[in-house]
């Protein structure tokens, strides 16, 4: 048995240990903004944070998030819209978005660690995340946008 | 509120317009997301009071449905087609909901697919809105005993300016329900200084649901009762199964069943590939199941197909006289053998890897599916799911989701189809995941092409003759087993309309067999047809010691229209007098770019240079210029790209700009890393480890985007982008290192491997 917490929730899981946290997500929970993209952490579009790091859910194995915290796009603006969200808003930054979640949750370990960030630190952080439609100059900006707002 | 309403005995320009059904009440349906209709197909535009059209309905409370009959995968359509609508109806848009379509005939075409969404329904959608408004107008005027001309609309109201009377839309909307529904040529549209909406555009319906992984895509389907499968394909074009092995699968956890499917009857068209679908309770689990399944394959005449031997069948096709496509001037003549001028430019199969695999969820039941999927054609899936279940096109029921990324591949509704024919089997829902694995190996390539260029220059290395051929496997082939040859379609993409003033042109292409399964991806032909063209063109001014621009505009010549007399061009399927191939406004991007990108005083210096290119496509004229740096060691970077079109009237003008922004990013991919390759007919990338498509720090730092201002009418803008930017960024790489990119893409072109 696996005990871990989703977005302030207990939950237990009793299944394959070997499954990836994010089929767990989607699948058992249905908690479907994670999103699956590659599952070998190439794409990013399945990034959640574990203990507030970002981390590839389709390649951490259930076993390894016991007794952690996992924090899903569904809970970051629960209470209100996030301050990146608000900026993904106002750049209009998604197309088609299915990569969007990732990349916001990638972003907002991003900001926490360095809350005014360079292009280049902008790009070293986000470089893992793919999107398809190529909306990566919206990104930056909306990066640097909400991280002015934290000041 | 149980409103009895008969819309059946309205016509309006039948087909588009026409209802069919009889309306009978108004239902609560719960507004989830935008997928609201019941599995009659109905929607709450067909429910409401007043429902002059399939596309429009208005609720006694004020609220406007607007129904979107096109998929949405990033481009905004979902909010740009209702949005003219709302202008024309003068609709709050704050009170427009909007519904989704599922397929169904009586939309029209509702393939999202060729850029041509607006351009296609624009008149259509703004008489809709007109039509409506006109009945709201009459229903007034009759309440008011006022001539209906001395009416007007405000935002979401009927005014009568002279008595100052005034009601609102949902008032009205019962007494406008008993007028008939007027004729065309009744409806006054209105002058673009009255639109509220066009021109100006709105952000995304969806936007809000994009930021907060609300939004529902065809990966977060569900149903209750369902299985989840995955699918091992032959893995050669055409494999059969041989013999099965699924003992050890079926001991996996969560594993129930495994099911064959049958290979498809050729042609593939859209038809399953076939292979072995494991059943299981999670996705998961079925992905473990197939790691254990123990195939033999028959894998067929395809298992000779190898990519490196058919790049030079390709090219050794491309020498060879081929058929001839258009000529001007005396091409029929010898071409000259002094100041020859040639070039073989190549670019491989290309795959669109969405970043949503193919997925769909169907349910098989009283001989009825129900489909939700993303996919660009809920049409194209009726027809394949009735073809491979035996049931009628109108049994079929595809919701429409929203797609994460289609870029073409969602076009085609081969995985559609693998979910019914399984849920018929299983007879309860079933969900079929692809792996990103699936995606790369499984794909409906852009076609592998090779081109010949060659041109006889003067003294002043302006070209009195020109030939071109191009080479590359039809997207026919997926249609006609036979088919080796361009057709007319995808020739006319940027190759038979080649926009020069020369006295002598010839232009050809060479016959080529498919080995895989080819299809549409973003800007199709247009990508290795304008690459060979634009390229070779800045080969030829360089030579001639001139600036690509000016050369550029040399060749093309003084501004006038295309004449295509005798000459077998589609134009992307629109009328030609209406979309005319014009020279003026190709003439007028390039300035415009230029100008903006201050061309003429940029400056290449060792390791930085500046590319251009313009290419029409998809009835858009684009322009672009590309800055480059490179180091010492090789690597490029994109500081700076600036874009010009002209795509007439711009609806929705921020969803264009980001189109035009992500194309260069999509051209980027095409650039550096974009390669397909095939041993023993089995294709050898997998996922985006060895399919590389461009990254934040990889893409242009800044792209500009410039719209020309016009009223022709509406063009693409999903697509055109691409190709010139693809050609620009080549360009580019050749002004700041002297290495000419003939061969895509850079990581396997041996000049800067």
């Amino acid at each position: 048995m696996i005990n871990l917490k989703v977005n302030g929730i207990d939950r237990s899981f009793s299944g394959d240990p070997d499954m990836p946290l994010l089929w767990y997500v989607r699948d058992i929970l249905r908690l479907t903004g994670t999103k699956f993209g590659c599952g070998m952490a190439l794409c990013g579009a399945c990034t959640v944070h574990k203990n507030g790091d970002a981390i590839r859910s389709c390649v951490t194995p259930m076993s390894a998030v016991a007794n952690s915290e996992i924090r899903t796009i569904e809970d970051l603006g629960a209470n209100g819209l996030h301050p990146l969200q608000e900026a993904w808003m106002q750049i209009n930054v998604p197309q088609c978005g299915y990569c969007q979640s990732g990349q916001i949750m990638q972003a907002v370990s991003l900001l926490k660690t360095t809350p005014h960030p360079t292009d280049q630190q902008i790009d070293d952080a986000m470089a893992g995340n793919i999107c398809r439609c190529g909306t990566y100059q919206r990104i930056r900006h909306a990066i640097k946008m909400a991280g002015e707002k934290t000041v | 509120m149980n409103q009895i309403e008969n819309v059946s005995r309205r016509r309006f320009l039948k087909g588009v317009f026409g209802t069919g059904a009889l309306i009978l009440s108004v239902r609560y349906i719960p507004p989830l997301w935008a997928q609201s209709q019941s599995t009659d197909g109905q929607t709450e535009a067909d429910r409401a009071t007043l429902h002059p059209n399939v596309f429009v309905g208005i609720q006694q409370d004020g609220t406007i449905y607007i129904v979107a009959h096109r998929s949405e995968m990033g481009t905004v359509i979902r909010t740009s087609l209702p949005l003219v609508v709302a202008d024309e109806l003068d609709a709050d848009w704050k009170r427009v909901k909007i519904d989704q379509a599922i397929g169904d005939k009586r939309y029209g075409d509702q393939n999202t697919d060729g850029s041509q969404s607006v351009r296609r329904f624009y008149n259509t959608m703004r008489e809709c809105g007109a039509a409506a408004r006109w009945m709201l107008i009459q229903a007034a005027a009759q309440q008011w005993n006022v001539p209906a001309s001395d009416c007007s609309t405000e935002l979401h109201a009927v005014v009568h300016k002279a008595t100052g009377k005034r009601a609102g839309y949902g008032e009205l909307a019962p007494e406008a329900a008993r007028l008939t529904v007027p004729q065309k040529e009744q409806l006054q549209l209105k002058q673009p200084s009255e639109w509220r909406y066009i021109g100006k555009g709105m952000t995304s319906v969806d936007l809000e649901q994009l930021c907060t992984g609300k939004a529902m895509y065809g990966m977060d389907a569900h149903m209750d009762g369902m299985v989840y499968a995955s699918i091992e394909h032959p893995p050669v074009y055409g494999g059969k199964i041989k013999s099965l092995d699924d003992q050890e699968a079926l001991k996996v956890a969560g594993v129930h069943q495994t099911i064959s499917i049958d290979p498809f009857k050729p042609p593939a068209a859209f038809q399953p590939l076939g292979g072995v679908a494991v059943i299981a309770d999670n996705t998961w689990a079925a992905f473990q199941g197939r790691k254990k399944l123990k195939i033999a394959w028959d894998n067929g005449p395809n298992e000779s197909y190898d990519s490196v031997e058919y790049k030079k069948e390709l090219q050794d096709t491309a020498h060879k006289p081929g058929r001839l496509i258009r000529s001007v001037g005396d091409a029929e003549k010898a071409f000259p053998t002094a100041n020859v001028v040639e070039a073989d430019y190549y670019v491989p199969l290309l795959s669109h890897v969405p970043m949503e695999p193919m997925v769909a969820l169907a349910e098989f039941k009283d001989g009825k599916v129900t489909a939700w999927a993303p996919t660009q054609n809920p049409q194209a899936v009726q027809a394949i799911v009735s073809s491979e279940l035996g049931i009628a096109k109108e049994d079929v029921i595809c919701h429409v989701t929203l797609l994460g990324g289609g870029f073409g591949r969602k076009s085609k509704p081969d995985y559609v189809a693998e979910a019914a024919v399984l849920s018929k089997k299983l007879g309860r829902p079933v969900k079929v995941v692809w792996t990103r694995e699936d995606d790369v190996k499984f794909d409906y390539y852009n076609a592998v092409a090779a081109m010949y260029m060659k041109a006889a220059v003067d003294a002043k290395g302006k070209p009195t003759a020109w030939l071109q051929r191009s080479v590359f496997p039809p997207i026919t082939s997926i249609f006609d087993v036979n088919a080796v040859y361009g057709d007319p379609p995808h020739l006319a993409q940027g190759w038979t309309d080649l926009p020069y003033d020369l006295p002598s042109i010839r232009i050809e292409n060479g016959p080529a067999p498919a080995h895989v399964r080819i299809g549409w991806l973003r800007s199709v032909a247009n990508i290795y047809h304008a690459f060979a063209v634009q390229c070779f063109t800045d080969e030829l001014a360089h030579r001639a010691n001139r600036d690509p621009v000016e050369y550029l505009l040399d060749l093309i010549g003084p501004p006038r229209t295309l004449d295509f007399a005798n000459v077998n061009y589609p134009n992307y399927g629109a009328d030609y007098k209406t979309y005319p191939w014009e020279t003026g406004r190709l003439r007028s991007v390039i300035q415009m770019v230029a100008d903006k990108s201050g061309w003429a005083k940029k400056k290449t210096g060792k390791g930085h240079g500046f590319g251009f290119a313009a290419h029409r496509s998809f009835l858009t004229y684009v322009a672009t210029v590309v800055e480059v740096e490179v180091t010492d060691d090789g690597e490029i970077t994109i500081p700076r790209v600036d874009t010009a079109l002209d795509a007439g009237v711009v609806v929705n003008p921020e969803a264009v700009r980001a189109q035009f922004e992500g194309a260069v990013v999509f051209g980027t991919s095409v650039v550096r890393t974009g390669e397909i390759t095939a041993k023993n007919g089995v294709i050898q990338q997998s996922n985006f480890n060895d399919y590389p498509v461009a990254r934040i720090n990889e893409v242009p730092a800044q792209t500009n985007v410039y719209i020309t201002e016009s009223s022709a009418p509406p063009a693409g803008v999903g697509e055109p982008g691409v190709p010139p930017f693809v050609a620009a960024f080549c360009n580019a790489i050749f002004a700041a290192t002297g290495k000419r990119v003939r061969d895509l893409p850079l990581s396997s072109n041996s000049l800067f491997a």
